[in-house]
């Protein structure tokens, strides 16, 4: 059989080009464009202009992709949803697709930490293959391997990525707990940042009063977190929308400013420092152990290494992540988890089925803070040092952003996305301090012209980590265009009464 | 005579305003019992007061041996009482099959498997559905989904409000049919209506519920029969 190719139309990629251009010379004009130096500044035209260029090309050569890829089935991935399927068998097919991908995806860059490039892309590739060709224990081969690979991973890590890869757990902890409550339960909830810092004082408070350790300080920080949601949940019970977001709101900012405020006891804006990190029954990760006894690498006769220390924090917190991620798996299976979404689809029925919906909400309202207080705990653990301007607005705000970006309610698209909120950042962090170094090294080769073209270019990445927030936007922007429900758009499981054949 | 639920004397207010003034009505085991009454008559109001919202303020409300009133509004549901509501109220982004699941909360999962199939059998459409999400249903196929989640609870009585709202003849056809087959098992049924001329043909008594008093009782015949009733409730033939 012969496929009908329509020719590619150049015209029109052409035209999508160029307005993509003009925006882009619109957008990184003033941005790119104007130096500042000291109360003047320098119009260096040239930068936005070749972003200009580069918009230009990629808008043409991604035009004509997506022209090609509309006729080849192999790449109809590529193509943008164009309405949600109703249909569930639908549905698990384009996210078990999905799955693959990111799954491979994550698997390199995971791999690229170790600083073997192309082993890492070997190693996506084999894994992406591997997903394809496994039947029926595809999903437990993959999740034998993530933690596996979770395990491995510190050992072969730089110090550098092992704390970024903490960091990135610790934010995986915060959007699970988000996601019971904005998720599961559908209470909108954008003071969440309340729980991570009661969580976080509760152990650098309860260590500098009453001497609390890690392990202590784990559960109980946890459990007053959870109470604090508790808390939060009674006022407003009654509130929905619009309205438990403010209060929500202002929750997070009261914790903030009393952290801020209450001086004698929490402070202040000084914070709370020297928090140890957590120990091996007993066996501390330091070279000179702070409270006596035999530190671990004397203990097991190795030389110190300041790495340990994270290598251990990292294991802990990925088994506590591995942990948490079964219990809400779970939950979401359970009567209680069902309750939480039934309350957050129709109270009315809920009432009617004899749905208590106030030990619905303030169950949702405490689960969730109580992940978050475990996330808190964590960071002071992790950091050594707390003070109150780690809990702003906007940690609650980027919590809440790798909750939706996910895909609200879906366990996976959250991981993923709280791994690509806070790897991301640091990766182009990385690149802006490598890449015009790798420039450089090649001049020699390289055409003056291209090679002063690429230097400026690097020089414009020089401080991409400073655009953070704006790349952060333009994610979510993209992500709302290409999948509105999230990356991974929870699934509904379809039910087979029957054997598949005899369906009627 | 034993009933399954008494009303007596029950007045419901919203703060000032008065809904139901004296109401009192039985429903007996395995009757079909009917209220009918016109827009804002209280009949809604009627019904989930039977569950404490709005609590009574007068009068008494007995089902199965249980005082309802003194009863918590999420505990009225496991006591054999399950509620249809008025606008179907199902859960839109459920599939079919959850919704179903959902209608076991009161009395757990034991009989799922069991009740599921039997639900199956009278409603074939929803089988055909079941993993389709709720919400995408049409209005029929969601007041059936609503009735059958109700009856997942193995409810001693169901309740039901208007099911027959925005639904075109030939579906309220069907769905009294399918009324008349879940009584013909046994259950029994308390049914509030607009549509007088279905509910009083498949009830065996009713009530008239007017400005929130009850006006007329008596069987379904008689009442369709009444003069005053076709009047006022089936356009005067
Ligand atoms: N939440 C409320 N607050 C105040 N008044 C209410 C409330 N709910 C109902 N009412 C009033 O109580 C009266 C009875 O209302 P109800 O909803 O019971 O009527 P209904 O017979 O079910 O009408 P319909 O056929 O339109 O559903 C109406 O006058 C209504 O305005
Ligand atoms: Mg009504």
């Amino acid at each position: 059989m012969e496929k009908i190719h329509k020719p590619l139309d150049f015209i029109l990629a052409f035209k999508g080009a160029f307005v993509a251009s003009i925006i882009a010379l619109l957008l990184f004009g003033p941005i790119m464009g104007l130096v500042l130096s000291g109360y003047d500044y320098q119009a260096e035209l040239q930068r936005p202009l070749i972003a200009a260029v580069v918009v230009f090309v990629g808008r043409f050569l991604f035009s004509l992709l997506f022209q090609f890829a509309q006729h080849e089935p192999r790449l109809q991935w590529m193509l943008p949803r164009k309405t949600a399927s109703v249909w569930v068998e639908g549905e698990q097919v384009e996210s078990k697709q999905s799955v693959r991908l990111f799954s491979a995806m994550t698997a390199i860059t995971v791999l690229t930490l170790t600083g073997q490039f192309w082993l890492s892309v070997a190693g996506g590739v084999v894994l992406y293959l591997l997903l394809s060709r496994l039947g029926k224990r595809k999903h437990q081969v993959m999740v034998a391997l993530v933690v596996i690979l979770g395990l491995l991973m510190p050992f072969f890590a730089t110090k550098f990525w092992l704390t970024v890869l903490i960091a990135a757990l610790i934010y995986v902890l915060l959007g699970l707990g988000l996601n019971i409550v904005v998720g599961f339960a559908g209470l909108l909830d954008l003071g969440f940042v309340a729980f991570y810092a009661v969580g976080a004082y509760g152990y650098g408070l309860g260590h500098e009063y009453l001497g609390l350790s890690f392990w202590a300080a784990l559960p109980l920080g946890a459990l007053m977190a959870a109470c604090f949601g508790a808390i939060l949940g009674f006022p407003v019970l009654r509130m929905h929308g619009d309205y438990l977001a403010i209060v929500t709101l202002g929750f997070g900012e009261i914790i903030r400013l009393v952290l801020n405020n209450w001086t004698e006891f929490t402070h202040g804006p000084n914070g709370v420092s020297a928090i140890p990190p957590p120990t091996l029954f007993g066996l501390e990760f330091s070279r000179i152990p702070k409270q006596g006894g035999t530190p671990f690498h004397e203990f097991f006769g190795i030389s110190y290494d300041s790495s340990f220390r994270y290598i251990f924090i990292y294991l802990i917190l990925f088994i506590i992540v591995s942990l948490m991620i079964a219990v809400v798996t779970r939950l979401r299976n359970m009567p209680i988890g069902r309750a939480w979404e039934a309350l957050r689809e129709d109270e009315i029925a809920c009432r009617s089925l004899g749905i208590n919906h106030v030990t619905v909400k303030l169950s949702a309202f405490s689960m969730g803070a109580m992940v978050g207080g475990l996330a808190g705990v964590f960071f002071a653990a992790y950091q050594g040092f707390i003070n109150p301007s780690s809990f702003t607005f906007f940690e609650s705000a980027l919590i809440l952003a790798i909750v939706v970006l996910g895909g609200l309610g879906s366990t996976v698209g959250v991981i993923i996305a709280a791994f690509i909120l806070t790897i991301l950042p640091e990766t182009l962090r990385y690149l802006a301090t490598e890449l015009p170094k790798a420039i450089d090294s090649m001049s020699d080769y390289l055409p003056s012209f291209l090679h002063n073209t690429l230097s400026t270019l690097s020089d414009g990445l020089g401080d991409i980590g400073s655009y953070r927030v704006l790349i952060f936007g333009v994610c979510m922007v993209l992500m709302m265009i290409w999948r509105p429900r999230g990356l991974l758009p929870i699934q509904r499981r379809a039910y087979h009464l029957d054997k598949p054949g005899d369906a009627k | 005579m034993s009933h399954l639920l008494t009303l007596n004397q029950v007045n419901v207010s919203y703060g000032p305003v008065q809904a139901l003034y004296d109401v009192s009505l039985e429903v007996g085991s395995g009757e079909i019992v009917t209220l009918i009454g016109a827009n804002g008559a209280g009949k809604s109001t009627l019904i989930t007061s039977l569950f404490n919202k709005p609590k009574p303020n007068g009068g008494a409300i007995h089902f199965d041996g249980h005082n309802l009133t003194s009863e918590q509004t999420h505990n009225i549901a496991k006591l054999g009482l399950a509620l249809v509501p008025e606008g179907r109220h199902v859960f839109p982004s459920m599939l079919v099959e959850e919704n179903l699941v959902m209608g076991t909360i009161p009395i757990g999962e034991n009989h799922l498997e069991q009740d599921r199939a039997h639900i199956f059998d009278i409603f074939p459409r929803l089988k055909e559905r079941r993993n389709q999400r709720a919400g995408t249903l049409s209005g029929g196929e969601q007041q059936m989904l609503a009735i059958a989640r109700g009856l997942m609870s193995r409810p001693k009585l169901l309740l039901l409000d208007e099911p027959s709202l925005g639904l075109a003849p030939i579906i309220v056809q069907q769905i009294f049919g399918i009324l008349k087959e879940i009584a013909e098992d046994g259950m029994t049924v308390f049914l509030v209506e607009q549509n007088a001329n279905h509910a009083l043909k498949l009830a065996q008594r009713g009530y008239v519920l007017v400005n929130g008093r009850i006006t007329l009782t008596g069987s379904g015949e008689e009442l369709l029969a009444n003069p005053q009733i076709r009047e006022a409730y089936l356009g005067g033939h």
